[in-house]
């Protein structure tokens, strides 16, 4: 248990982190947004990584291949929106189908096998072939870097994007559903476009996250949601220290990037103090389930029957 | 402008929940028609706003407005037409958004949402104009989210929402019964002044008689899904309270009567 031994790790842990962290960005578009908790993403993201990885063997450039897995995302996302508006299943229902689904596809898509690798050494890097990787676990500087840059630019284009009028529709549709009714707007639709966004920028994360492990893994996605929520929620902590409620879009956008990086860092943390990686899920579940109680509990502590009956008890109710 | 015919809302038919909100119901209103309507609880008021602004398609009947059958159409697509308010403050507008993106948003009320940027500059001299003549400071808050104002602030903008675009129809639910007795006053009297400067078509539902006497030009009463009253004109101008209550006390008595026999 050296502590240099956790340095080193550390790089690796902030690449991880902000590939991750673009894939919480996507939920983030459901679940604050849209407030729809959409569980399709542990199977769009496998999606994003299988569709990446069988285009680059193939022969497509590893970019293009990544941009062909964003529309498979979004076809995913689509899916999953029609089963919740055209045939009215609840969203949650709906997420769970189309990730259970995908489970088959994806197979499908890797030849049925359960993994599939494309070796850096035959495919080269991006910036040694103009074709090759964009990110890769043996070039982790140059992974931080154009992982950085990629979650800008789509932080940039999601900034723009929800300050326009349709984006802003969206934005209307997940605040008060009945008020964007009464202003004409298509809810359903609004839902659907917003779903299908979402599982494109999961989709786009899954593809990068296998070009930097060079495999493609059909249960890589599993726990995605978790892991999704889990950078969102610490990422709001931390904004909310820095800007109080004021940050606007982009920042909160950037500091769940952030929360992505801060996740994986903890994990590796725990994981150095040789805690056995089969209780990761249980550690992460329990750190999700009790930051998304604290805002429910602050105010019960607020105002709760048990302190309204203890300040009865004292007297102090009737001052 | 408005022509409702002969229209009919059960909900939940066939189970022991089924009720007849509107029962065979016709309206035609004038254009620049001010109409309060008042009447008992449950006496499909506001269903028959409902039906006029599409949350839920008729049974049975049409409605027209300004010349368009809009019978088959949904509330979004309604929506081009038809300003609402409601009656609860919360409803009308969206608690996560700046109250200069709220009205942005009913500014493009029934248009194609674009990707062109929302608020624009010369947008948002017209808000704030707008917001100023609310008189309460609210232009001065643009960037705010609408979330921290009070009700009757979010009442107010909900109302300047609902005819920023100047709607064909006014419908306004209980849209003071949330308030304060001197917002809701203030408020009204905005709707008031709004109506008269736009000479929109407006239906106004009350429980307030003193108000539904001093506000438009016509006045419909309704019960089990009927229009049982409907006074316009000089008549309405010397309607009397107790005219109006005896009126209703008639209606709900003749229901005590019927409840009575079903009971025996
Ligand atoms: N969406 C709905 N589903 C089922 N029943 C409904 C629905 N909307 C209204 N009703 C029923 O229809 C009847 C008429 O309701 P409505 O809301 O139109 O009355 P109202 O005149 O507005 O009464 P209030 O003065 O209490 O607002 C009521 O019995 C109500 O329970
Ligand atoms: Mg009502």
């Amino acid at each position: 248990m050296n502590f240099l031994n956790l340095l080193s790790r550390m790089p690796s842990a902030c690449a991880q982190g902000i590939l991750w962290g673009l894939m919480a960005l996507g939920v983030y578009i459901t679940f604050r947004v849209l407030d729809i908790a959409d569980l399709s993403v542990d199977g769009t993201f496998a999606t994003g990584g299988a569709v990446t990885v069988m285009l680059i063997i193939a022969g497509f450039p590893a970019w293009l291949a990544l941009l062909i897995a964003i529309l498979a995302g979004i076809a995913a996302g689509l899916c999953t929106g029609l089963l919740h508006t055209k045939l009215g299943i609840p969203a949650i229902l709906s997420g769970i189908l189309t990730q259970f689904a995908l489970y088959s596809v994806n197979l499908h898509i890797m030849g049925m096998k359960a993994n599939q690798t494309a070796s850096l050494k035959k495919y080269g890097m991006i910036f040694e072939n103009g074709k090759g990787f964009l990110v890769s676990s043996r070039y982790i500087p140059a992974a931080i870097g154009v992982g950085f840059a990629i979650a800008c630019i789509v932080i940039f284009i999601l900034y723009r994007y929800f300050g326009t009028e349709q984006g802003s529709a969206i934005r209307a549709t997940g605040s008060n559903a009945a008020m964007a009714s009464a202003q004409g707007i298509n809810i359903n639709n609004m839902k659907v476009l917003g779903l299908s966004i979402s599982n494109g920028i999961v989709a786009l994360s899954g593809g990068l996250m296998t070009q930097f492990q060079g495999t493609a893994d059909v249960n890589i996605g599993r726990g995605a949601i978790v892991i999704g929520l889990a950078s969102i929620i610490i990422g709001e902590v931390f904004c909310d220290i820095f800007f109080r409620k004021g940050a606007n879009f982009a920042v909160r956008m950037t500091f769940v990037i952030f929360g992505g990086v801060l996740y994986y860092v903890a994990m590796t943390v725990i994981l150095w103090l040789k805690m056995d990686p089969n209780d990761l899920k249980l550690f992460t579940a329990i750190i999700v389930a009790i930051f998304l109680a604290v805002p429910y509990l602050k105010n019960q502590a607020k105002t709760s029957f048990g302190r309204a009956a203890k300040m009865a008890a004292n007297g102090k109710g009737e001052k | 402008m408005l022509k409702v015919r002969n229209i009919s809302k059960t909900f939940n038919p066939g189970t022991i929940n089924e009720k007849k909100a509107i029962d065979g119901l016709n309206l035609s209103l004038k254009e620049g028609d001010f109409v309060t309507v008042i009447g008992g609880n449950g006496a499909g008021k506001s269903s028959l706003l409902n039906a006029v602004a599409g949350v839920w398609p008729v049974d049975s009947g049409s409605i027209e407005l300004a010349g368009e059958d809009i019978t088959g159409l949904p509330e979004y697509k309604r929506a081009k037409l038809i300003g609402r308010v409601f009656q609860d403050p919360m409803m009308g507008t969206a608690p996560d958004m700046w109250i200069e993106e709220n009205l942005a948003i009913a500014m493009r009320r029934g248009e194609k949402r674009t990707l062109k940027w929302m608020v624009t500059k010369q947008d948002r001299e017209l808000y704030r104009e707008r917001l100023s003549e609310l008189g309460l400071g609210l232009e001065d808050r643009l960037q705010v989210k609408v979330g921290l104002l009070s009700g009757g602030q979010r009442q107010a903008l909900t109302l300047l929402m609902a005819t920023l675009k100047s709607p064909k129809l006014l419908l306004l639910d209980e849209h003071t019964a949330a308030l304060d007795p001197a917002t809701a006053a203030k408020v009204l009297e905005l709707s008031d002044s709004v109506v008269e400067r736009n000479n929109l078509t407006t239906l106004m539902i009350t429980h307030n008689m003193t108000d539904a006497i001093r506000h438009g030009n016509r006045l419909i009463m309704m019960n089990a899904g009927h229009i049982i009253l409907d006074i316009e004109g000089e008549e309405k101008r010397h309607l009397t309270k107790k005219e109006l209550l005896d009126k209703f006390a008639e209606v709900a008595g003749h229901q005590e009567e019927t409840d009575a026999v079903l009971l025996s």
